[in-house]
């Protein structure tokens, strides 16, 4: 009988043993099977540790979410990929400010909340996969912001308008992903699928109602855009306050009428919008009543809890995604300053994950230009030139 | 040879605290690369400080390498594994300084803010604001930790060999205490 570890099967290495063996002070050659077993300890450490390395890398955990999950996912479901954002893929680069009110200063230490004329980067996007889809009244737009106080680390931020987000973890995210899985017959999601994640998440049915009854406006600079997710502020004394937050405009607010205009209506009005006049919205503060869910952004908060003006964002610039200072970055919901917190919501960890996921993807890859060009964002007065 | 020399104290004590720090990384790295879990933040924030705390560890350990006395390795090892010990071990202190610049490259490259301890201290980026190096960087982060795991692999595998296969003392001499042998009085640590 020949063990895995017998001496004749055995490369040169071995035979060194005999040598040793040959000296005085060494140990004789262990027997065959004392020799196995001791093989055997030389190979179960590695071993282990290998199992234990698949484990972490979820090689084990069929049902676990993982960043290459959801980039799949999104992929089946139409996202373009090709450079561009796995979700809310047409967008446009937007600039400008903020000045806080004061009113939230006593409760974040946040100098965005302090601080006078705050420079913003800023992103309005449209919740699609295809960079290049038709403008659509009804679809999920987009308000990504980049605080960058002068002297203190940078806040980012990004809000959807639908007041609430119909989605509660990692699974719930996932299983919508899987949901709006393109038919290859018709390149749509299959209604019966979609009804059936309606079906099998009732816990969602209250949020999925209240943003099929929302209220459209008629573009970008009218909307409303909400954090979805909760947060916490904490102040210079150490108290802490859970909130949601909501951009409201300044401007006057008219519902869609539901023209479908051509393929970029929404983003021509927009570049028109800020051409014609800085737009304004006003940063409120939502604290969170006794009763209001913290860790769940599918909860709807009670409509009399206490509400602060943080201050007034004012976009006054817009540059095309081509080479415009929105691409290269993400609005990771948790690249947060001293004085916002992240809180327990698990939607926020699944978005820090995938963006970073989609960023480290689209960067690699070569881009073509944006439906929103250069050339659609030159003002009147260059037109003209 | 079990009277081999065993390493000096700050040797053996900078070993077996990265042996562990680098390990608990390898894991917690691959964890949340590959989970968008409730603790995947903060897994992401301890990340950050054990990789800095890892490269500040093995540059003073490559330095005390350097200039500490090492116990040579048995006289009747065969060239080829002398070779790879010595190959191997070069790529370990070799990647266990590359791979934490590498982590902090892709995010400045990214342009991400990089918090080493709360919100409030963070490190300043080492490479300009470059989407397409951050893409790079991060695949090669990824590629280089899977490089580390294989030779943090072989390199258990290596040891165990020598302690009981081949029962030498080398295993030993990063276990034990010095052996008492009047004959090894001059290996001492300084």
């Amino acid at each position: 009988m020949r063990f895995p570890g017998n001496k004749a099967s055995l490369p040169d290495v071995f035979a060194d043993d005999n040598r040793i063996g040959s000296k005085p002070m060494a140990q004789k050659p262990a027997p065959p099977p004392i020799l196995a077993l001791r093989w055997l300890g030389v190979g179960a450490v590695p071993a282990a540790l290998a199992l234990a390395f698949l484990w972490a890398g979820g090689c084990f955990s069929p049902g676990r979410v993982t960043q290459n999950r959801l980039m799949g996912e999104l992929h089946n479901a139409g996202s373009y990929g090709h450079g561009f954002r796995r979700a809310h893929a047409k967008g446009v680069c937007v600039s400008g400010w903020f000045d806080a009110s004061g009113d939230a200063s006593h409760l974040s230490r946040a100098a965005v909340f302090h601080e006078q004329h705050v420079p913003v980067i800023g992103r309005f996007a449209l919740a699609v996969g295809q960079p290049y889809a038709s403008d659509n009244a009804a679809t999920v737009r987009s308000m990504a912001l980049r605080f960058m106080p002068p002297d203190a680390p940078e806040w980012r931020t990004g809000m959807n308008d639908p007041p609430v987000l119909p989605l509660r973890d990692a699974h719930d995210v996932s299983d919508f992903f899987t949901a709006q899985q393109s038919d290859p017959a018709t390149g749509k999601p299959d209604p019966a699928r979609v009804k059936a994640f309606g079906a099998t998440h009732p816990w969602l049915r209250s949020a999925a109602d209240v943003n099929a009854h929302r209220f459209i406006s008629s573009g970008f600079a009218d909307d409303t855009f909400h954090s979805l997710d909760s947060f916490v502020l904490s102040a210079a004394d150490g108290t802490t306050t859970a909130v949601r937050w909501t951009m409201i405009p300044t401007q006057p607010v008219t519902p869609s009428d539901a023209k479908a205009g051509d393929r970029e209506y929404l983003f021509r009005e927009l570049i028109s919008d800020i051409h014609t006049h800085a737009l304004h919205w006003h940063l409120m503060m939502t604290v969170a009543g006794p009763h209001d869910a913290i860790n769940d952004p599918s909860q709807i908060w009670a409509q009399d809890d206490q509400t602060l003006d943080a201050g007034t964002l004012t976009l006054n610039s817009i540059e095309s995604e081509d080479g415009g200072p929105c691409t290269g970055i993400t609005f990771d919901p948790l690249v947060l300053p001293p004085g916002i917190q992240p809180s327990d919501d698990p939607i926020l960890q699944v978005r820090s994950a995938a963006y970073m996921r989609s960023f480290s993807l689209r960067a690699g890859e070569n881009r073509s230009s944006s439906a929103v060009t250069p050339t659609l964002i030159q003002t009147p007065e260059s037109k003209k030139s | 040879m079990n009277g081999m020399a065993t390493f000096p104290l700050l040797s053996r004590v900078l070993h077996w605290l990265m042996a562990v720090m680098i390990l608990a990384m390898l894991f917690i790295g691959l964890f949340m690369a590959s989970s968008v879990g409730p603790d995947y933040h903060r897994l992401v924030a301890l990340h950050r400080p054990l990789g800095i705390a890892i490269l500040m560890l093995a540059i003073l350990r490559v330095a005390n390498r350097l200039r500490s006395s090492v116990p040579t390795l048995p006289e009747d090892l065969p060239r080829l594994l002398r070779r790879i010990a010595t190959t191997s071990h070069i790529l370990l202190y070799g990647l266990m300084i590359v791979l934490p610049f590498v982590g902090w490259g892709m995010l400045s490259a990214g342009g991400f803010p990089i918090p080493l301890w709360g919100q409030s201290l963070l490190l300043p980026p080492i490479l300009p604001h470059n989407p397409a190096l951050w893409s790079w960087l991060r695949s090669a982060h990824t590629i280089l930790a899977f490089a580390l795991f294989g030779l943090v692999l072989a390199h258990i595998g290596a040891a165990l060999f020598h302690g009981l296969i081949r029962r030498d003392g080398v295993l030993r001499s990063m276990c034990a205490k010095e052996a008492p042998s009047p004959d090894l009085q001059e290996q001492k640590p300084v």
